[in-house]
């Protein structure tokens, strides 16, 4: 069956890390949700879109060996959590670079990569994935 | 009015394969079909990797070193051959990632390796006549030369986006000539994987031919020669023909020096002359004048001459990397994981 109508009301958080700020109690959530899971009714009315600045550090990874189908032609790869600057902790591939290359809190940021295909004919799916974030010096 | 670029970013695949490492599959000297074509190694992309997430990056790049709000970008086109969808156009998925989206006019560009410089001229126009304020040229490419073939030892991937405006110009467009005739050198037909060429055809009446009738045309129009640009940029389907060129029309090795990037990454097809132009704006000071002439299949050559302004040295070129920093990440493949990589490999699954 289709996913394509799914996958394309997701499209902005997907591609643009838009979540929710609660302003009753100050959280960001992802993906955008319509009620605060903590102040649940009063924070009715009180829930913001805000986009995500999609930098963060790894807060932990591994390296997978056997994944979903539509990943097998990049094993062995990495996938991480990732602990956003806005308090949130995201899970995601990191990509372009080697296992040698990362350690816990190595700066990340997020990029659109193709993430599935519904086959040859199908739909393509985008989506963020993490690259190493090379800190400018001053 | 004055046109001109902006704000420029750049997106080079990360992987690389060698000449020799081809060479090695399909029993040739693989070295020396890259020291004649000018080419050490060539881009490529990685599975999760096509013309749509290489153009997003490339207009990201772009959209961080400038201030400008994505609701104002009121037109946007991708010029690439190799955009994912044959009907769905890439622009519409790149401009819903930079949040342009979807107050804009969007549409994919083809004319072989010409359509991002296409792009920027349409751009010129629109912003020129003030029907947008600002407009976005992406020239990309992944493209595939067909195994064994000629193609396949320089066929590679990347872009470059341009954002087209008035205001804060870092370099303006001061003049553009195209020169145009129908020239069969290399073609694809609809449904077809890989493209076909006329083998030696390509040289002399295609690419020559029509890169100095460009070239010699515009220097013609602005009453300029060689001599007056600091930097040249122009198509490379490898390091050779732009090199020959380039004398041919009087620059010297030291003014397309900056520009010429088929030798590290091949040839990127629409991505050419804008990786070339983004490379040589990563290092260009006010005053320099640069000369630019695209190439593209059946044939036609898009000319450029530009001047950087006093404004680039407010521009904050440090937001996103240069060409040079992002080329300097690579990881070389073998064939195997190259053919894997590139899709070349036919799967048991359905
Ligand atoms: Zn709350």
């Amino acid at each position: 069956m289709a996913t394509a109508p799914r996958f394309w009301r997701e499209n902005p958080s997907r591609y643009n890390l838009v979540g929710i700020k609660c302003n009753s109690c100050g959280r960001h959530f992802f993906p955008p949700r319509s009620i605060c899971p903590v102040c649940h009714r009063k924070s009715v009315g009180k829930i913001e879109r805000v986009k995500l600045k999609g930098e963060g550090k790894i807060f932990s990874w591994t390296e997978v060996q056997e994944g979903p189908e539509e990943l097998s032609s990049n094993r062995p790869y990495i996938y991480a959590m990732v602990e956003m600057e806005d308090g949130l902790r995201f899970t995601g591939q990191v990509i372009d670079c080697e296992p040698a290359d990362l350690q816990i809190g190595t700066p990340v940021r997020a990029v659109l990569r193709k993430l599935s295909e519904e086959g040859p004919s199908g739909v393509i799916h985008y989506g963020y994935k993490f690259v190493l974030r090379k800190e400018k010096s001053p | 009015m004055k046109v001109g670029i902006v704000s420029y970013g750049a997106c080079v695949p990360r992987y690389r394969i060698t000449p020799e490492e081809i060479g090695k599959v399909w029993g040739a000297d693989g070295k020396a079909v890259g020291k004649g074509l000018m080419i050490n190694c060539k881009s490529i992309p990685a599975p999760d990797e096509d013309t749509i997430t290489i153009s997003v990056e490339a207009a990201r790049n772009m959209m961080k070193r400038c201030d400008v709000s994505p609701k104002d970008i009121g037109a946007l086109y991708v010029g690439s051959e190799s955009h994912p969808y044959a009907v769905k156009p890439t622009g519409t998925i790149v401009a819903e990632a930079i949040e342009a989206a979807p107050h804009l006019t969007v549409a994919d560009f083809e004319f072989a390796c010409k359509a991002g410089t296409a792009a920027i001229q349409t751009c010129m126009g629109l912003v020129g006549s003030g029907m947008v304020k600002y407009g976005v040229a992406i020239g990309a490419d992944t493209s595939q030369g067909a195994p064994g073939d000629a193609l396949e030892y320089s066929a590679s991937a990347g872009g470059a986006a341009f954002l087209i405006g008035s205001e804060k110009i870092i370099a303006t467009l001061d003049r553009t000539y195209s020169y145009t005739t129908d020239t069969p050198d290399f073609w694809r037909r609809e449904g077809q994987i890989y493209p076909r060429h006329g083998g030696r055809f390509t040289g002399e009446p295609a690419y020559f031919k029509h890169v100095l009738n460009g070239g010699r045309g515009l220097m013609e129009r602005t009453g300029t020669t060689a001599k007056d640009y600091t930097y040249a940029v122009f198509h490379q389907p490898n390091g050779k023909f732009p090199t020959r060129v380039a004398k041919q029309l009087g620059f010297s090795d030291t003014q397309i020096k900056a520009g010429l990037l088929a030798p590290l990454i091949g040839n990127t097809y629409s991505g050419a002359v804008p990786l070339g132009l983004a490379a040589i704006l990563d290092e260009a000071k006010p005053g320099d004048r640069i000369f630019a002439v695209a190439y593209g299949s059946g044939a036609g050559s898009d000319a450029f001459a530009m001047t950087v302004t006093d404004e680039i040295d407010s521009y904050a070129r440090d937001r996103a990397p240069t060409v040079k920093e992002i080329i300097s990440n690579v990881k070389f493949l073998d064939y195997a994981t190259y053919a894997k990589f590139r899709g070349m490999i036919v799967l048991g699954r359905e």
